[in-house]
């Protein structure tokens, strides 16, 4: 860990209750009809505190992605509650979903999925120029979020000049410069090696930790398990076990309702 | 987001050129064949304009074109004359005739006789010579086009003598007639003079042109001449229509420019619409990134037809261009004379060609429109 995310570790107060932005209850979801359906996930509990990186761990189909999809506003869920910073998200229209997603989530893919003609800075900006910023002051916004995450002489550069590490950290410059409540991050150092891996996260967790945001990290990579608050284990479309993580140190494990009432 | 819509595409150099070809393909193929057929059609009212003081015809109620003509009895002439509103009217044979030089140079020409007295019927513009030349014994004037065909390389002047029909003709003027639809080559001459030189047999009259008196609608005074002589008359605007209508419906060229004009749009659908969403399919992913993002169907489908806006815009502009060019490069081709871009044909292959981008690009929206953005957390 760098010495710069050691401050901010220790620098971190406990959240409070009261900064719980994502509450899941019962959430259900299907894929299919008829005897192709699939119950994805099966009255799922799960929440997310600001000021907190939650981890969202477990085997391969056991419904990550469909959670942090209902999660981050871009799927519906069939049954169940959902609240996101205090909003429910089932009483919104598609319109407002977007609007929703626009305002407060940031999102990390595992593919990076940035725009390829488009240099760093560029990139980074697309949020605040889907919000009305013009594309200057958006992109002198963006180049001071890619300086802090250290691509300051990289900002002219497309992403196919980019490394694959560089090109995550403008994904995450991507996703914080219109500084949303939440991010959510799926599989953030699939597509890294090792070192770029947990180079992203330090400079993750360094950049996107903020006492106001929950950071939501989809992932296998039992490597970057240290930089989490709250590791959430899914299996069969539950969660089977969310203990806290190393970072916290204590691995006590909790059931999901102990660990965020 | 159009800053970054453009970037996306100005990216992928490759497939915005196959876009721009596409859109300028179809744009001066469309440009070239309307003008050439919108200039045939011209061309089969080029005598009618030519003669322009005349705004009445008068004819054989069998005829329907300019170029058909059946001929009258003489006497036709004082009949028209005698009708009401009729302010002169003057006969005018045409036909066609084989033309021979000093050389041996063969070619067809339409022959136009006009009254001998009045020499009315001629077009104004002279290059070289005088409507008082014709009439000169066995003087003829023909057309700059017709002259070049008859002497290919020779600069244009007159005094150079021609056998039509194996009668003596001499060139005395060079007027600026446009070329005729059934030959490049025409000649005006007096019309004593052009039936000795075709020999037509007793009724010898094409037409009879009339100007209407002042303050008369020729339309009116035209159908005057049809109730009192059983003559079929008609205003020269209203015979050019007829003309023209009559290619349009008797001939195979509105068909075969049409099939080309049809082929430069399909051809333009086929290249503009696989690039384009070759295009969409290759950054699909990132269209559901940007879903993901927040930003909403209505931006991305902006996003994308700006994206079409701007190859049209390009695309058109390159292929009229090329057009333009393609028609200044042969303004001096006497065959092509008279071929013209008009503003009306650039003006609506605008429109054909935005509607080509438009039909191009609506699968690949539909892509965008229907692209789940959920796909991003699937790998």
């Amino acid at each position: 860990m760098t010495s710069t995310s050691m401050q901010h570790s220790q620098m971190h107060a406990p959240p409070a209750e009261s900064d719980v932005v994502v509450v899941c209850r019962s959430i259900k979801k299907s894929f299919g009809e008829g005897q192709a359906r699939v119950r994805v996930l099966r009255g799922t509990d799960f929440d997310a505190k600001a000021g907190e990186m939650t981890f969202l761990v477990g085997p391969s189909g056991c419904g990550k992605t469909t959670l942090i999809s209902i999660i981050g506003a871009i799927l519906s869920c069939d049954g169940g509650d959902i609240r996101v910073l205090g909003d429910d998200l089932r009483r919104m229209r598609n319109g407002q979903l977007a609007d929703f997603r626009l305002d407060n989530f940031g999102f990390i893919f595992q593919q990076f999925n940035l725009l390829p003609a488009l240099n760093a800075a560029e990139n980074a900006a697309i949020p605040l120029v889907a919000r009305g910023y013009s594309t200057r002051k958006a992109e002198g916004i963006a180049s001071e979020m890619l300086e802090k995450l250290g691509l300051g002489e990289h900002t002219r550069k497309i992403p196919a000049q980019l490394s694959g590490g560089q090109q995550q950290r403008v994904a995450i410059a991507r996703a914080l410069v219109h500084s949303p409540r939440i991010v959510i991050c799926d599989e953030p150092t699939a597509s890294l090696d090792a070192a770029s891996g947990q180079r992203v996260m330090e400079l993750l967790r360094d950049a996107a930790m903020d006492h106001e945001r929950a950071v939501i990290v989809v992932t296998h990579d039992d490597r970057i398990f240290r930089f989490a608050d709250r590791i959430a284990h899914m299996a069969d479309g539950t969660i089977s076990k969310v203990e806290r993580g190393k970072l916290e140190s204590s691995k006590t494990p909790v059931t999901p309702k102990d660990a965020i009432p | 987001m159009i800053t970054t819509a453009l970037r996306m595409l100005i990216g992928d150099k490759t497939k915005l050129l196959g876009l721009i070809f596409g859109v300028a393909f179809s744009t001066l193929l469309i440009c070239q064949q309307v003008s050439i057929f919108v200039g045939l059609l011209g061309r089969a009212s080029s005598v009618i304009n030519d003669v322009r003081s005349a705004d009445i015809w008068v004819m054989d109620p069998s005829v329907r074109t300019i170029d058909a003509s059946h001929p009258m009895r003489d006497t036709e002439l004082s009949r028209v004359r005698g009708v009401e509103g009729v302010a002169w009217a003057v006969p005018l044979f045409k036909s066609q005739v084989q033309v021979r030089t000093r050389e041996g140079r063969l070619e067809n020409a339409v022959i136009l006789g006009v009254d001998d007295t009045s020499l009315i019927g001629v077009p104004n513009e002279f290059l070289l010579g005088s409507v008082e030349d014709l009439a000169l014994p066995d003087a003829i004037a023909i057309n700059p086009a017709g002259f070049r065909l008859l002497f290919p390389g020779a600069e244009l002047d007159v005094g150079r003598e021609l056998e039509l029909n194996d009668r003596r003709a001499r060139i005395v003027a060079i007027i600026d007639a446009a070329p005729a639809f059934a030959a490049n080559l025409t000649i005006y001459t007096r019309y004593s003079l052009a039936t000795t030189y075709t020999n037509p047999g007793r009724n010898v009259m094409s037409f009879i042109i009339a100007r209407s008196a002042d303050g008369l609608a020729p339309e009116v005074v035209a159908q005057n001449i049809t109730d009192r002589t059983d003559l079929k008359a008609v205003s020269s605007s209203a015979f050019r229509t007829e003309s023209i209508k009559y290619i349009i419906e008797n001939t195979g060229i509105p068909v075969s420019f049409g099939t080309v004009v049809i082929l430069g749009a399909i051809i333009g659908v086929a290249i503009v619409g696989l690039t384009f969403n070759q295009f969409i399919m290759e950054n699909l992913k990132q269209y559901a990134a940007l879903k993901a993002i927040g930003l909403k169907n209505r931006r991305l489908l902006a996003m994308t037809l700006w994206q079409a806006g701007f190859v049209c815009i390009i695309g058109y502009g390159l292929g009229l261009g090329a057009a333009v060019l393609f028609f200044r490069s042969t303004a001096e081709v006497d065959a092509l004379r008279g071929f013209y871009l008009l503003p009306e044909v650039a003006g609506g292959v605008a429109v054909l060609a935005a509607v080509i981008v438009l039909l191009s690009t609506l699968v690949s929206m539909r892509r965008v429109l229907t692209v789940d953005p959920a796909t991003v957390f699937r790998g």
